[in-house]
């Protein structure tokens, strides 16, 4: 009997032959060699891993991935991914997007996407401009935002990306840093093993258009970022302080005196979806924002209840017979006199 | 009392869009192929579900012709008019023949019904129907009168009176109510209350007839001789979905159809919906677009997958089809036509889209077109572009259009057993693979599906080495990428078989159509050709790439008439490709031929008049100096 050697995947084998096009300094590149790393150290199988993608800068993420991949049309990423996943659930689907691709053009395929509790892997890179165009703004930029199209500052009020994936009822919802491996790696673990549908906002920088637009959060992680653990309270600023809840659940940050946290919240990622809301409006520069996971749900997905329906069709009527589907309705036979009997 | 023989009849059922008279013709319809008859029908219905009672725009109409000959339409004027309350008969009451029989229900010709109708006398007393045999029938108040003692309330005692008008016109062509009585009692199965009522008015309809003294005829038309074999009744949705599912069997494939609800294809995903047990997969999508994404993604995971729509949604669908033009995905994109533009006419026929169909997409992004001429033929033309799809690698636009989809045909049933399968096959090998590389016959890529170890690449919308499948840039790269996609759609003529034509190869006058045009032209060059005039008719099944027959006799003709449901956008494309003058016989009423509309243009053409208009007010015929 032959040994078969079993070859280890390595991030290398992860990469492809072309060129990565991003430009110099863009946090993409952080992303994707984090993404490689993590898919080798979970030992992968790069034939039934895809990924999907829209249009603009990150949507080109699926060409220096040697696994499978369909760069789409501007915001359609989520429906074609849909489809895959629909008719071949055991393939692991990950869709790449932008602010703009999955938020302003595709809202729509995003929303329902995680309505239905498609099981793909969405990462959302959020830096706030359209790039690929070369920097109008986005409907993640802050109110006043200027930018090639709006010289006297954007008008119109950012949305809260966390927020909107938990209103249309994603059950896992994550946030991190591009930069971060370590914390991007180990969500990225947890969201690989969760079914259903996932959401990772990255903060993303943009170094050419919006550069800098995460520094505030980014440069002082200690600060101005709380890192979600499982069972432990919301701290930061080397756990000196803390969030609680007051009246009308209006978050406080306090002091957190000799080591006491009772009075905090504690973080689970099964937390009601009235946490994890909560959670989500923790945004700067009010609060330091939330990183990890922030909630996880486990419920059935949209391809396993299809498919359910198939068997159950079929086992309720039996493998379906073309010839007595043709012969349904109302039929009946012409002699050979050419009249009906 | 000798029933009187008749060879055919044309009926029309028409009143309030609550009326019923959607289920009346149908039913009746049913009773006709039942009683051995060719049939053909023509549902015509508003917009509104249920547009407020008695006004001329709620007023919904059924009209079928029943045989004992082959026929090809559902007729161009009823012979006979059920005419359920004054709107029906305001708006419907032209298009009877002189002498024509006109049933009408007076209990709905009250004042405010005419009011509603614009009638300022009564059309039942100032003579205006003088030229009718008129049968003027109190429905409404016979229909209570049998439901008497019944524990039904008034309002549905009210909406069983469709039973009275159908048992009238049974009774009238002595058809059996047996059949129907099964039917209506599988119907209301649930709600016996409601069968028992339906059976007990219809049955007073039939006696009425059989009783009253006015109707002193009974007509009988005999059973058309068909060819020998089995049969059933279908309508061009109905037909299509069967062959979507016939055709993904035939691929050896499951079926993925994701679809958006419009008008008039949606009926075609309620008919999916209940074949699960066929393997078949739907997916009612968010938009448009997410439906043919969704398509896309699964034709890329190896699928056999199909989207459809109607002209509106067709144009959302359009940067997607790019997409599959440009990763060479199969995938077949029906189009059940309506009236246009935007919203149009949602629940008429027209065959506006062909440009659409053909050109309407960014870039140069041809796809083979192919059009269904009748209910029946949906089914073949399914097959037919899955077939294409699938051996191509490509997109594959299907025409139908709102008379085909709704109107229904006694259709042979094909032996499936017979059918050629056309089994996918994915290259498994990755050696020497490129994902661009191509069959010499039809330069169809390899169907490459995520799965399989080896051989991962990766597609998408922006422009590719043609051999590798890289991004490529490169100049001269998508010039010739660009003359491959159109060689592509120019060898599917290898697939398509002798065009349909009718008539010599040679003659006066060519009629050339496309679509569900065919009865009424095909009838109209029958007609024609047994008076000894020169005239043939060519159907054009693919439009894209033109059927290859239609070169060889194109120019054979002293006159080209190109007949169509739009303003001349096949006879556009038949002159800029043949450089020839074509007539066009152009019709743009929401509505289909008429066979006589077809019939008089050519004889003014063979008389060397000018074109004649079809129906007025608005139908143009052109010419081009």
């Amino acid at each position: 009997m032959s040994e078969s050697v079993k070859l280890k995947l390595s991030k290398k084998d992860l990469e492809t032959d072309q060129d990565v096009r991003w430009c110099p300094g863009c946090g993409d590149y952080a992303i994707l060699a984090t993404v490689q790393r993590t898919l080798a150290n979970l030992q992968v199988k790069r034939e039934n891993t895809v990924f999907v993608s829209g249009i603009g800068c990150s949507s080109r993420f699926p060409y220096y991935m040697n696994t499978f991949g369909f760069h789409t049309i501007h915001g359609r990423a989520p429906a074609v991914a849909s489809g895959l996943k629909i008719t071949r659930p055991e393939l692991d689907v990950w869709v790449i997007t932008g602010d703009g691709d999955g938020l302003s053009i595709g809202g729509n395929h995003m929303v329902h996407a995680l309505r239905r509790n498609m099981d793909l892997k969405i990462i959302l890179f959020n830096n706030q401009i359209y790039g690929l165009t070369k920097g109008q703004y986005s409907p993640t930029s802050a109110l006043g935002t200027r930018a090639a199209s709006t010289p006297s500052g954007s008008v119109d009020h950012p949305l809260n990306p966390i927020s909107l994936a938990l209103g249309a009822g994603a059950t896992f919802v994550a946030r991190a840093a591009d930069t971060d491996a370590k914390s991007l790696g180990a969500i990225l673990e947890k969201a690989y093993q969760h079914r259903g549908a996932v959401f990772i906002e990255i903060l993303q920088n943009c170094p050419v258009f919006n550069d800098g637009v995460w520094e505030g959060v980014k440069d002082d992680p200690a600060g101005k970022q709380i890192l979600l653990a499982d069972g432990k309270p919301l701290v930061f600023a080397g756990g000196t302080k803390g969030i609680k809840l007051g009246a009308g659940l209006v978050p406080e940050i306090v002091d957190v005196v000799d080591g006491d946290t009772s009075q905090l919240v504690v973080h689970s990622e099964l937390g009601s979806p009235v946490y994890a809301h909560l959670l989500a409006q923790l945004v700067q520069p009010d609060y330091p924002m939330p990183m990890g996971v922030l909630y996880r749900h486990d419920k059935p997905t949209y391809e396993q209840l299809a498919h359910q329906q198939v068997v159950d069709a079929t086992t309720k009527l039996g493998k379906g017979d073309l010839n007595k589907l043709m012969y349904s309705g109302m039929v009946w036979e012409v002699g050979a006199d050419g009249t009906r009997h | 009392m000798e029933p009187k023989h008749l060879d055919r009849v044309v009926i029309r059922f028409a009143g309030d869009s609550g009326d019923g008279m959607q289920l009346t013709g149908t039913e009746f319809a049913k009773a006709a192929a039942e009683a051995g008859n060719d049939i053909s029908t023509f549902p015509d219905f508003p917009a509104e579900i249920r547009a407020p009672a008695g006004s001329l725009f709620g007023v919904s109409g059924f009209q079928l012709q029943f045989s004992s000959s082959e026929i090809y339409t559902p007729g161009d004027a009823p012979d006979v008019f059920v005419a359920m309350n004054p709107a029906a008969l305001k708006t419907n009451l032209k298009d009877l023949v002189d002498n024509g029989t006109l049933i009408i229900n007076t209990g709905a010709f009250i004042e405010s019904n005419l009011k509603k109708a614009a009638y300022k006398v009564s059309p039942l007393e100032d003579g205006s129907l003088a030229k009718y045999k008129v049968h003027a029938v109190d429905i409404t108040a016979l229909t209570a009168a049998a439901l008497e003692g019944s524990d039904l309330s008034n309002k549905e005692k009210g909406r069983t009176k469709n039973f009275f008008a159908l048992g009238l016109v049974f009774w009238m062509y002595g058809r059996e109510l047996a059949g129907e009585i099964k039917r209506i009692n599988a119907t209301f199965a649930k709600n016996p209350q409601f069968a028992e009522a339906n059976i007990k008015v219809m049955k007073a309809g039939y006696h009425y007839g059989e009783t009253a003294e006015v109707f002193q005829t009974q007509y009988y038309v005999p059973p058309a001789h068909f060819a020998p074999g089995m049969y059933r009744n279908i309508t061009g949705n109905e037909a299509l979905a069967l062959g979507l599912v016939v055709g993904a069997e035939l691929a050896g494939k499951n079926l993925f159809y994701a679809g958006y609800p419009i008008t008039p294809a949606s009926s075609i995903l309620h008919s999916l919906a209940k074949y699960k047990h066929f393997g078949t997969l739907t997916f009612q999508a968010e938009d448009e677009i997410a439906a043919i994404g969704a398509a896309l993604g699964a034709a890329y995971g190896g699928a056999v997958a199909v989207t459809a729509s109607s002209g509106p949604g067709i144009a959302l669908k359009g940067e997607a089809i790019g997409l599959g033009v440009m990763t060479e995905l199969p995938l077949v994109i029906v189009n059940v036509q309506r009236g246009g533009p935007s919203t149009g006419l949602p629940t008429k026929t027209e065959q506006s889209d062909l440009f659409q169909a053909i050109y309407g997409r960014n870039g140069e992004s041809p796809i083979p077109v192919i059009a269904c001429k009748s209910p029946g033929d949906s089914f073949y033309c399914a097959v037919e572009a899955l077939k294409i799809a699938t051996k191509y690698m490509v997109p594959v636009m299907l025409l139908s259009d709102g008379y085909i989809a709704n109107g229904s045909e006694p259709w042979p049933l094909p032996n499936l057993n017979a059918m050629p399968r056309f089994d996918v096959v994915h290259r498994t090998d990755p050696t020497g693979y490129f994902v661009y590389d191509r069959d010499p016959k039809t330069l169809a890529r390899a169907w490459v599906i995520p799965g399989t170890p080896g051989m991962e690449h990766r597609i998408g919308g922006i422009e590719k080495d043609a051999l590798t499948g890289n991004i490529s840039y490169a100049p001269e790269n998508h010039e010739k990428q660009t003359h491959v996609r159109a060689e592509k759609i120019a060898r599917v003529a290898q697939d398509i078989g002798e065009m349909d034509l009718s008539g010599a190869d040679r003659g006066d006058v060519l009629v050339i159509g496309w679509g569900g045009t065919y009865g009424a032209l095909r009838q109209a060059q029958n007609a024609l050709a047994a008076q000894g005039k020169k005239v043939s008719h060519a159907h054009l099944r693919w439009l894209s790439p033109l059927e290859p027959g239609l070169a060889k006799i194109i120019r054979n003709f002293k006159t080209v008439l190109v007949a169509e449901l739009n303003s001349g956008q096949l006879r556009t494309i038949l002159r800029a490709e043949f450089l020839i003058d074509c007539l066009g016989l152009n019709k743009i009423q929401g509505m289909p031929f008429k066979v006589r509309e077809v019939s008089d243009a050519i004889e003014a053409l063979l008389a060397g008049a000018p074109l004649p208009a079809t129906d007025k007010p608005t139908t143009t015929t052109t010419a081009n100096a």
